[in-house]
């Protein structure tokens, strides 16, 4: 598994960090007879790509010192862009992992890897450039981000998240009419890269015609 | 090197619900008008298009409509006794950068405040005694009555085409509205919203326990309509993704939809965007502002002389621009004096969660504000006799359009991630919906805004500072509301609900509401208001200060409806002051 070729192009993180996210989305959604988990969406990918853009560098965030911790209700104070935080917090956990179990997280089991992101969680490993609460908070963040938003993004492979939930994606022209009746829309959804790649048929305003799904 | 340019008849600084609409009465009106926005130009037809509106990602939380903090933003604290530290990234609240401003991606709730909300100080000192208000509680009466403002609201909702229904035409109680708002002289402009089905069981369980419910009133249009600029704006499709983002629609009422194309045709109308201001000049005598300085596209520096300068920006940066030019005295807490960056406030916000496992809903159906609502918890409505808190809360069920990234309830005790985690989110996302807290908050001594005196901006210039927390009062009304809603949470039979507990501290990390009210506050006494009843400073009378700033306290309703009543407010005001010689304080 470890060695496996990873068919995705990646622009930032090093095939190692993509094993290692991949294995975490895993075990933060994992595959279930509901439907695949969080490496199947490509959620590494979705980061990957967030830390090649704008985000990676905090582009649009404030990034003059004074750097000082702060209380939690100041919110992100870190030094580290995203992209230093991903590859410093990787290193580090990985780092852990060696000490206590002798193994790279992606080789624990699956217990042992809830474990390890239950430690990080809570703030209980002490890594060394950063808190391992802030790397799970983002590493969460940015996971389900994955799995949910638009797949143009790179995550969210199929439209798993969407179908996961019942969410249609971008709106029909026709909910207006469905407002006030409690009749179930289902809908397969529709995505923004869909539209853009031609799969979905769209009306006059640009909104796509959904394709109803019936229950089962 | 400054650039020095030719004298304007007026300068409005920000685009936004007030500079777009007090531009457009005084072009209209044959004034020369320079309006000065620090952000990018934007037209609907060009930079919000299907598909790409229906973006959560983008809106929720990196789009470039939003203010960008690597230039500026604000540091933070919670109390005098911290150091504040910068806002790095968005969280709690949204500014907007960009021609049309906040209001951009306001989500459409178009109430008017109470009759009560302007006199809350005397209202509630009359009914409760002198020492019902908590000892450091700086909130007071507005100087201007609701009957006063009535005309200006009426106005404003005929530029924005709110669709509602009177609860109180003249005085007569009008069923199916609120019938505890303020009289209006005349019918809403368009139709009410239709209740969705969530929104139908929360009013048969609201009525039940003796509730007047309604459907509150929405700026996203229910139907065609020409508004009284003459611009078009279409009926919503009810597609969701709209609070936080731009309609691609021109359905959602704003400064780009319901005001802009008639503004841009005056002929005696300038837009300059990325164009942002760093002073209002003033004379020798410190008592006559000459202008305004401003850094273009281009980064250079440019002074705009000007007759009259209106500050109609957000009140973060309304208030900002005063203490960097040095007009009016800023506040000091401890001293309690002066009065620039005084009364500021938030909104106070909560909710019930309800989770149905034998019902389905299409919680992504909605948007634009489709909402049913109580205010009997609110205003003189409610007996506080017994309660010890001031202020009140409207509660309501709205169908914002669910949006999966950040619309995922689930009930109490469920894990944050893994498979219970998963299967809990696929079970409830359509069984499930909340009963929303949208509440007052009071004004405080030691909540205020003033200079940082660490962090800068990418000019070199200060950051405001923000000190904030919750107060006991806010807190004890929000514990109440909670219980109340729980009431009606049980009288809709749900499978199981759950309680978001009121924040202990105020935190700036999870999105909460860009309702920033105050720092500039109006009133009728200079020792604790900035401005006039006109919004003209009392300090430089051809400057006027207009916006959420000018809110010495925050109502239960959401602020946006009363900012652009304020902008016609203010804009009446200035016709007249523009008739006159220069510099006279109205009176």
């Amino acid at each position: 598994m470890a060695d496996s070729a990873i068919p995705h192009a990646y622009v930032y993180l090093t095939q190692p960090e993509v094993r290692f996210l991949d294995a975490a989305a895993d075990r933060l959604i994992p595959p279930d007879d509901l439907g695949p988990g969080g490496r199947e969406a490509r959620v590494s990918v979705y980061i990957d790509r967030q830390l090649s853009g704008v985000w990676g560098v905090h582009g649009r965030n404030y990034r003059s010192g004074p750097w000082m911790e702060g209380t939690p209700q100041q919110g992100y104070q870190s030094r580290l862009t995203p992209q230093e935080l991903y590859r410093a917090g990787i290193r580090e956990t990985n780092d852990y992992c060696s000490k206590q179990y002798d193994k790279t997280f992606e080789n624990l089991s699956g217990e042992q890897q809830d474990d390890v992101l239950k430690t990080l969680e809570h703030g209980k490993v002490d890594l060394p450039s950063l808190s391992s609460k802030v790397f799970f908070d983002l590493l969460w963040r940015n996971t389900e981000e994955g799995f949910f938003a638009d797949p143009m993004y790179g995550g969210n492979h199929d439209k798993v998240g969407w179908k996961l939930l019942g969410f249609p994606g971008v709106a029909s022209g026709t909910y207006s009419a469905h407002l006030d009746n409690p009749e179930i829309y289902r809908a397969e959804p529709v995505s923004i890269l869909d539209i853009q790649q031609g799969k979905a048929q769209v009306d006059a305003q640009g909104f796509p015609k959904h394709i109803m799904i019936k229950k089962v | 090197m400054t650039t020095k340019l030719n004298p304007v008849e007026v300068v409005v600084i920000g685009s936004g619900v007030v500079g777009s609409i007090i531009s457009m009465e005084l072009a209209a009106a044959g004034h020369q008008v320079l309006c000065l926005e620090r952000g990018r130009m934007a037209t609907p037809q060009q930079d919000f298009v299907m598909p790409y509106v229906h973006d959560e990602l983008k809106y929720d939380r990196h789009s470039d409509i939003f203010q960008n903090l690597s230039r500026e933003t604000i540091s933070f604290r919670n109390n005098l006794r911290e150091t504040a530290l910068p806002m790095r990234e968005l969280g709690s609240f949204k500014p907007g950068e960009i021609v049309g401003g906040t209001a951009l991606h306001w989500g459409c709730n178009a109430r008017r405040f109470l009759p009560y909300d302007f006199e809350i100080r005397s209202n509630l000192e009359a009914k409760h005694g002198k020492t019902f208000f908590p000892g450091d509680c700086t909130s007071q009466d507005w100087g201007v009555s609701y009957e006063e403002f009535e005309p200006y609201y009426d106005q404003f909702e005929h530029i924005y085409g709110v669709g509602g229904k009177a609860g109180n035409l003249n005085g007569d109680i009008q069923p199916g509205g609120n019938p505890h708002e303020g009289p209006r002289s005349r019918e809403y402009p368009n139709p009410p919203t239709r209740p969705t089905p969530q929104g139908q069981l929360f009013a048969k369980a609201a009525t039940e326990l003796g509730y007047t419910p309604f459907q509150g009133p929405a700026a996203a249009m229910t139907r065609d309509y020409m508004n009284l600029y003459k611009n078009f704006l279409g009926e919503c499709a009810r597609g969701g993704f709209c609070s936080s983002h731009a309609c691609s629609q021109g359905a959602k009422a704003n400064p780009l939809t319901a005001v802009m194309p008639s503004l841009i045709k005056q002929e005696n109308f300038e837009l300059r965007p990325l164009c942002n201001v760093i002073k209002i000049n003033t004379d020798s005598t410190g008592k006559q502002a000459t202008g305004v300085t401003y850094i273009d596209a281009r980064g250079r520096e440019v002074e705009q002389p000007a007759g009259t300068v209106i500050l109609a920006t957000y009140c973060f940066n309304n208030t900002r621009l005063l203490l960097l030019s040095g007009i009016g005295k800023p506040y000091d807490p401890i001293a309690n004096t002066g009065v620039v960056g005084r009364n500021y406030s938030y909104q106070t916000g909560g909710r019930v969660e309800v989770f149905f496992d034998d019902k389905e809903f299409n919680p992504f159906i909605g948007g634009g504000m489709v909402n049913t609502s109580i205010s009997d918890l609110d205003g003189d409505a409610l007996d506080r006799s017994d309660l010890g808190f001031v202020g009140g809360a409207y509660v309501a069920v709205s169908s914002a359009g669910a949006t999966p990234i950040k619309s995922k309830p689930v009930p109490h005790g469920t894990p944050r991630w893994g498979g219970e985690w998963k299967k809990a989110v696929a079970h409830n996302y359509r069984r499930a919906f909340s009963i929303g807290i949208h509440g007052s908050c009071q004004s405080y001594r030691g909540h205020y805004l003033d200079l940082d005196p660490t962090y800068r901006d990418s000019n070199g210039l200060p950051l405001l500072r923000m000190t904030f927390d919750w107060h006991q009062n806010e807190q004890k009304m929000l514990h109440f509301m909670n219980k109340k809603c729980v009431e009606i949470a049980k009288a809709m039979n749900p499978s199981s609900y759950s309680v978001r507990e009121p924040y202990t501290k105020y935190t700036i990390v999870p999105y909460q509401s860009t309702h920033n009210m105050g720092g500039a506050a109006m009133g009728a006494d200079p020792a604790t208001s900035v401005v006039n009843k006109y919004l003209q400073s009392w300090d430089v009378p051809n400057v006027f200060v207009v916006g959420g700033s000018a809110f010495p306290q925050n109502g239960a309703v959401g602020p946006t409806e009363t900012i652009g009543m304020l902008a016609c407010w203010a804009a009446d005001g200035l016709k007249e002051y523009l008739q006159k010689p220069a510099g006279q304080l109205m009176v």
